[in-house]
């Protein structure tokens, strides 16, 4: 894989630290200015408060809050403003948010970059949002108490108005202009939690309104005067590259402006510019390409599978990525051995991947839904020849993202097609082009053998953990990558939390060519498939309860065994269920967060049906409890679509699915109930994207096997 | 040229005689509110009313909307159940990512017209060929029987 975007995340973490530094030492006015130069008149009039990259607040008593996080579903349009309001003591009704445009003060403080990934946006903007919701706050104080010459410690602020001696009052708005002139403070006090008024609440989500009337602007959904849209047709074998084309019928097509080559990160390929969608797909269906599907043209998940399995019981050492102990020293009473296997993956994002791009004279402006403005900006300028500072990325809406947004294909072509046609351009991916465009979830094989003692505790786990490396050629590889092990191929089982003696877990690499990528909780999904499958047949073999054998090896492990409790009294775990029905449970610490799922199953016509799900959460301190639960639904419906019907398969080097019926996802009448039980925590906030997502394939699993008896070692689930 | 009404309005439109419904709402006028998700009526994301009925209008060729009343989400809650549906959503902030919620209105509104108190089962039947990838089915179900005035949330 070619690298794309070569980022040098130690440059741009001392960057973000020096900006930050400023941030959160002491606002420094005019430290607003995100958009670049070239496309400023677009940012209106310059409100007279803006004390930091995240806050203006006008003479009409507006505060608008400027989030650098895109909206996927996650709530952060709502969340991230959340945390500024509440040390600012705004007056939410007068709240509103913009999306942040690509600039430097935006870079993720731990990624270096600007980006949405990782379930970090609360997490990483929990401490330096509030500081500059109090810094503005003291700043307002400041300026009412030297306007009315009273000292600042008599003062209050509610409401987005700050209350003086014998009833006075000013709004936000009123001393806006005054504020702005004042110094920046030196430290900023936070509020005690126990005086929070809107962390902790469930505020309504901001982006609600306009998402059921129609009006939220989603990236397919940019409009340009003079705009193209552009539909590609992409070599159908992984590496492939066009030998030679025929337009002519193609450019027959009434609407038809330009066929163009392209080449994106991963395949080459050609596409047709019309005036509207249709008139481009249709030429894109008329074009005659001859191929040349190079060296993967005869790959098959066949034939990966038997390499990956056979690399998982060969004699070949792997990387190692944790030891303890000896494994070969424990002498068990008992072995257990198994080997699992995942398959790979697509996002099927509800919006298809596009992206609209301008390369005019002087600049690229970008119009996408997209987790990576940082990466893109970078990518867009490269590929016209311009500084970074003259790429304005317009951010919209996300139809999902699950990872997905965060690759570069969309953007790359659609810069590379608005540059040679000169005009504003759209790509955009039908949904076969979209499921057939790699950035798959990994394929995955392990192998697991373990040890009992005669008493049935665990001794000993070997894992030989084969899978790709996904941050190969992402430009990430110096922050994912640590002693050539790449992180996501191992995180979910080299954190095992279960007090085992000896343990080994190795990484063998296994490249197969197929480009994957980052998918809703990462390593996770894959190995706490392998991890939490694997204690309940070591559970099995003991002779023990999966609750009771998985408590008693968590003992110096609070949170773990906390969830894993309240799941299973949540469920009832142990009570006897109507006939045909059985439990299952499973338990993953990811992203900061730790996640325990109790799954009720039957069969129903020979395929699993999941009735009920109960999951016990602990995130830490919760910013906005009905989005964390919405996220914790969200999640496990992810991992149910993907346990019982998610494969992406490979045939004479071609994706075999295509569209929602031969890559099905989980449908309204195949809901199970979901209840979520969350933990109450004065930690700071986890994760709350993705650690709903792992535990849930093992519960079913699990589930199943107490039901029928038979261990389900493969997904996805067939019975 | 092909001539139906659009949320109340007459429209005539140019455009290649198989284009679908779908790509004439957003393409031709502008009606971004419609989604295209997958082109072949397996998702939903596309529902609109013809004729107050629930349709996919991404297989939609525009020749059949001739003479024909569309609705889209744009216009949906100038309807009482379209509006009772909206209102409800809001309230349970049902949308995530909120892509496929145009669709999943569109078609919860054309069920609560025809049956105005519908069982689990029937909203299983009305609303299965409506995916939603942020999984809110649960949420959908809740807004659906709020708005039908059937359950307190």
């Amino acid at each position: 894989m070619s690298k794309l975007f070569e980022i040098n995340t130690d440059h741009s973490r001392r960057r973000f630290l020096q900006a930050s530094a400023v941030i959160g030492g002491g606002l420094a006015i005019g430290v607003y200015l995100p958009v670049a130069s070239r496309f400023a008149q677009a940012a209106g009039p310059k409100p007279p408060f803006a004390p930091n990259a995240w806050i203006r607040i006008g003479t009409d008593n507006i505060v608008t809050v400027i989030v650098d996080k895109s909206e996927m579903g996650q709530g952060v349009y709502t969340s991230l403003p959340m945390l500024i309001a509440e040390e600012l003591d705004a007056d939410w009704s007068k709240l509103r948010m913009e999306p942040a445009p690509a600039a430097p003060e935006y870079r993720h403080p731990w990624f270096g970059v600007q980006a949405t990934g990782g379930s970090t946006s609360v997490r990483s903007m929990w401490q330096p949002l509030r500081e500059a919701g109090a810094a503005a706050r003291a700043m307002l104080v400041a300026a009412a108490a030297a306007t009315w010459n009273v000292d600042a410690g008599a003062l209050k602020t509610t409401m987005s108005t700050v209350i003086g001696p014998n009833g006075r009052k000013a709004t936000y708005g009123q001393l806006a202009t005054q504020a702005a002139a004042l110094p920046v403070p030196k430290e900023v006090q936070l509020k005690d939690p126990k005086n929070f008024k809107i962390i902790g609440q469930s505020i309504k989500r901001l982006d609600t309104p306009d998402k059921v009337n129609g009006r939220a602007k989603f990236g397919i959904d940019a409009k340009l005067p003079g705009l193209l849209t552009a539909v590609v047709a992409r070599a159908p074998v992984v590496g492939g590259t066009v030998v030679r084309f025929n337009a002519d019928k193609a450019k027959a097509i009434p609407g038809v402006k330009m066929v163009l080559p392209v080449k994106g990160p991963v395949s080459e390929g050609v596409a047709v510019l019309a005036d509207d969608f249709w008139a481009a797909k249709q030429g894109r269906d008329a074009l005659e390409i001859q191929w040349n599907h190079g060296a993967k043209a005869a790959l098959s998940t066949a034939s990966m599978q038997q390499d990956m399995r056979q690399l998982a019981d060969s004699g070949t050492d792997g990387l190692i990525a944790r030891k303890e102990g000896d494994i070969a020293a424990a002498k068990p009473a008992k072995t257990v051995e198994a080997v699992y296997e995942v398959p790979y993956l697509a996002h099927a994002t509800m919006e298809p991947m596009n992206c609209t791009a301008w390369v005019k004279p002087g600049g690229v402006e970008v119009w996408v839904g997209t987790q990576a403005q940082g990466s893109d900006q970078f990518g867009a300028a490269q590929i016209a020849g311009v500084k970074l500072e003259q790429v304005k990325i317009n951010t919209l809406l996300l139809g999902g993202g699950f990872g997905r947004r965060f690759a570069p294909d969309f953007l790359v072509e659609a810069v590379q097609l608005s540059k040679a046609a000169a005009a504003p351009v759209k790509v955009i991916y039908t949904r076969e082009d979209d499921t057939r465009a790699y950035y798959y979830r990994p394929m995955a094989t392990c192998k697991i053998t373990g040890g009992l003692d005669k008493h049935g505790k665990p001794v000993s786990l070997h894992a030989r953990m084969v899978c790709d490396s996904l941050a190969e050629g992402t430009g990430m590889e110096a922050s994912i990558i640590k002693d050539r092990i790449d992180h996501t191929s191992v995180e979910g089982l080299n954190n095992l939390p279960y007090a085992v003696p000896n343990l080994q877990m190795e990484w063998l690499k296994y490249s197969p060519g197929v480009r994957t990528w980052f998918w809703r909780s990462v390593g996770n999904t894959q190995n706490i498939f392998f991890a939490e499958s694997f204690i309940d047949e070591m559970a099995h073999e003991a002779g023990k309860d999966p609750v009771a054998f998985r408590r008693g090896l968590l003992a110096k492990q609070p949170r773990h065994k906390a969830v894993l409790e309240l799941a299973a009294a949540k469920a009832s775990w142990g009570r006897v269920l109507p006939a045909g029905r059985a439990h299952g449970i499973a338990l993953a610490e990811s992203f900061g967060s730790w996640v325990a799922e109790v799954a009720e199953v039957s069969l129903e016509n020979g395929k699993p049906r999941v009735h009920r799900v109960v999951v016990a959460a602990d995130v830490g301190t919760v910013v906005n409890p009905d989005t964390v639960v919405a996220q914790l639904e969200s999640a496990v419906v992810f991992g149910l679509s993907a346990a019982l019907f998610g494969k992406i398969t490979f045939k004479d080097g071609q994706v075999e699915q295509s569209n929602f019926h031969d890559y099905p996802v989980l449908r309204i009448n195949e809901m199970p109930k979901i209840e979520v039980h969350l933990v109450k925590s004065a930690q700071a906030p986890g994760g709350v994207g993705e650690p709903g997502t792992p535990p849930i394939a093992p519960a079913v699993v699990n589930a199943l096997f107490a039901l029928t008896g038979k261990r389900i070692r493969s997904l996805p689930i067939v019975i | 040229m092909y001539a139906f009404a659009v949320n109340g309005k007459h429209v005539q439109v140019d455009v290649l005689p198989d284009t679908p419904l779908l790509w004439v709402l957003r393409d031709s006028l502008n009606l971004t509110g419609t989604k295209f998700g997958c082109g072949i009526a397996m998702c939903g994301a596309c529902t609109v009313h013809i004729d107050g009925a629930a349709t996919r209008s991404c297989i939609t060729p525009v020749a059949s909307a001739v003479g024909k009343k569309v609705t889209t989400i744009e216009a949906v809650g100038n309807g009482k159940p379209g509006k009772a549906v909206q209102k409800a959503w809001t309230e349970l902030d049902v949308p995530q990512c909120g892509y496929c919620q145009s669709g999943q209105i569109m078609g919860a509104a054309a069920l609560l017209a025809k049956n105005p108190k519908p069982t689990d089962a029937d909203i299983n039947a009305a609303m299965s060929g409506n995916i939603c990838r942020c999984g809110t089915y649960n949420r959908i179900r809740a807004a659906i029987h709020r708005a039908a005035g059937a359950k307190g949330a």
